[in-house]
């Protein structure tokens, strides 16, 4: 097991220049007479470098601010800024993780990889190289050639994270990208993200409803309440990297745990 | 209570062992197959030897086999044979099939790509789909005469739309996480359909090709009985006037011949061009 990870240098935040600032973004769903208000007022700037997760029930909003950041979904009010531009639809800046990996099924795993590379009219022979890299840096450089349905779960998951990344992203979004795999793929995930993560220096917006999960990936933790979406707070994580499976068993990660479970627990209420 | 539970758990693994599976479950069209034709072939035989069915009701199997043969021996352009006449039926269904299918998934994917084409549209196409289309082939023969347009007009409205309504159910099923993924990478209207959605709906388009390369040969064999100089429908009902049940018998069993190759080319191609897929939907007509 890859329990040791490659040394990580943690961005110096103060020095980072910032990547998502948003000011009073707000989303309202409006329906027929109705309106529903998804996200209200929520500001956060996100600097270079770092890994932000985002934690809240389901219904808080998070998976909506997410398409937001991937301009596939219009806001209502306040100002979005990537990379100093106004949000305006998808940005190539950005790449997209869903919760399902997507992987067409006509396709070979590397075939897939290289799909955003042909919408975006780039040249495909220039990609091959380090999409074959990124593979091989997940372990899937033997399956460059397969069809999704030979991979499994986590595999195909594997194979989405390395389709953003051959775009060369800025930010990575990603939303509950390991939600629907089982707990112990999951665990061996969240150290392959994290070992793709200190050596491509990406930003990473992460969405998840895993308290342990955001504490043990993040530079910062931003917590969310439900209905309407609001920021109750934003922790910082102040865990040393490399981080190992066992810093879960440490006293300060359950502090952060509870101070998390406390603040979702007072907003929004858990059932 | 121990007991009982080791002898349940005996029960249970004596339950589960594996058994190779004998050779008539593995290959059952290798085995059991012919075996149902060599039953269906004896009581024909049966039927006519020893019940006594008379010739001009169910022709005896060996005068049928004579029928095909004779049929079969003579040149391809030779109009008395069965080679002409397929030639011709079978043309009639191939050219039918194309236009036919082609128009349907052309225009199934128009009207789900233009919600506003297909609202409107949609009540004329259940109107027109729920009309059986045999009635208009008398009609075509005052359109069309007796030539080979008349057929390949039915055989391409017959085939149209199990392939249309086909093409639109391939289009509404189209993942949305897919069409979100090209939209995030800023892919193009063109490549969202060429890359995402045209191949995602092959499933679907191949179930509408399936059953309408079966119509195809009902289409062109309807077109010949309303009025046609050749192709094995015409032989048919020639043969029926006739009261030859032999040859008539033989022509039928042509037919069944060529509709099955039909759909067993598409799904050839099916399985060269969708292997990644299992079927879908169940075929709708």
């Amino acid at each position: 097991m890859k329990q040791v990870l490659a040394a990580a240098p943690q961005a110096s935040i103060a020095s980072a220049s910032p990547l998502i600032v948003a000011r009073g973004l707000c989303k309202t769903y409006a329906a027929g007479d109705s309106s529903t208000v998804a996200l209200k007022e929520l500001d956060f700037t996100i600097y270079d470098g770092e890994f932000v997760s985002v934690v809240g029930q389901s219904g808080c909003g998070k998976s909506t601010l997410l398409k937001i950041l991937a301009g596939l979904l219009p806001f209502t009010a306040g100002t979005v800024q990537l990379n100093g531009v106004p949000l305006r639809g998808p940005s190539k800046e950005a790449a997209v993780v869903f919760q399902s990996p997507v992987l067409l099924p006509w396709r070979t795993v590397l075939e897939n990889v290289l799909l955003p590379i042909e919408f975006r009219r780039l040249p495909r022979s220039q990609y091959r190289e380090s999409a074959l890299d990124l593979l091989a840096m997940t372990g899937l450089r033997d399956f460059a050639d397969r069809y999704p349905y030979e991979l499994s779960g986590g595999m195909q998951q594997r194979a989405a994270i390395v389709r953003a990344l051959v775009q060369d992203p800025k930010l990575l979004l990603m939303d509950e990208p390991f939600g629907a795999l089982d707990a112990m793929t999951r665990e061996q995930m969240n150290l392959e993200l994290m070992r793709i993560w200190s050596r491509s220096r990406k930003t990473v917006f992460f969405i998840t409803h895993s308290i342990a999960e955001a504490i043990f990936l993040s530079d910062r933790v931003i917590a969310m309440t439900t209905r309407p979406g609001r920021i109750a707070d934003i922790i910082d994580i102040d865990l040393p990297r490399p981080r190992d499976l066992s810093v879960i068993n440490t006293d300060r990660f359950g502090r952060y745990a509870a101070r998390l479970r406390t603040l979702l627990d007072a907003h929004g209420g858990l059932s | 209570m121990t007991m009982q539970a080791e002898a349940s758990a005996e029960v249970f693994s004596a339950q589960v062992r594996e058994t190779k599976p004998g050779l008539f479950r593995r290959y059952p069209q290798l085995t059991i197959s012919p075996a149902i034709l060599v039953i269906l072939l004896a009581g024909w035989w049966l039927t006519c030897h020893v019940f006594g069915a008379p010739s001009y009701v169910v022709p005896a199997p060996e005068d049928v086999w004579r029928a095909l043969i004779n049929g079969l021996a003579r040149a391809p352009w030779d109009s008395g044979g069965y080679w002409f006449h397929a030639g011709i039926t079978v043309w009639e269904a191939l050219l039918g099939f194309i236009i036919g299918s082609a128009a349907g998934a052309v225009l199934g994917f128009a009207l789900s790509h233009w919600p506003l084409l297909g609202r409107s549209w949609y009540p004329y196409i259940v109107g027109f789909q729920s009309l059986p289309k045999v009635a208009l082939a008398p009609l075509m023969v005052v359109w069309f005469g007796f030539g080979l347009e008349g057929k390949v007009f039915i055989t391409a409205v017959i085939t149209f739309f199990p392939v249309l309504v086909n093409a639109m159910a391939g289009y509404q099923s189209v993942e949305p996480d897919r069409i979100e993924l090209a939209r995030s990478c800023n892919a193009s209207e063109w490549h969202l359909l060429t890359k995402i959605i045209f191949p995602s709906c092959m499933p679907f388009l191949f179930a509408g090709l399936s059953v309408a390369s079966v119509l195809a040969i009902l289409g062109a064999v309807v077109g010949e009985f309303v009025g046609a100089k050749s192709g094995l429908g015409m032989l048919l009902m020639q043969y029926d006037q006739q009261m030859e049940l032999a040859p008539l018998f033989a022509v039928i069993l042509l037919l069944a011949l060529i509709g099955f190759s039909m759909n067993h080319a598409i799904g050839l191609l099916e399985r060269r061009y969708c292997f990644w897929a299992q079927r879908a939907a169940a075929a709708r007509t």
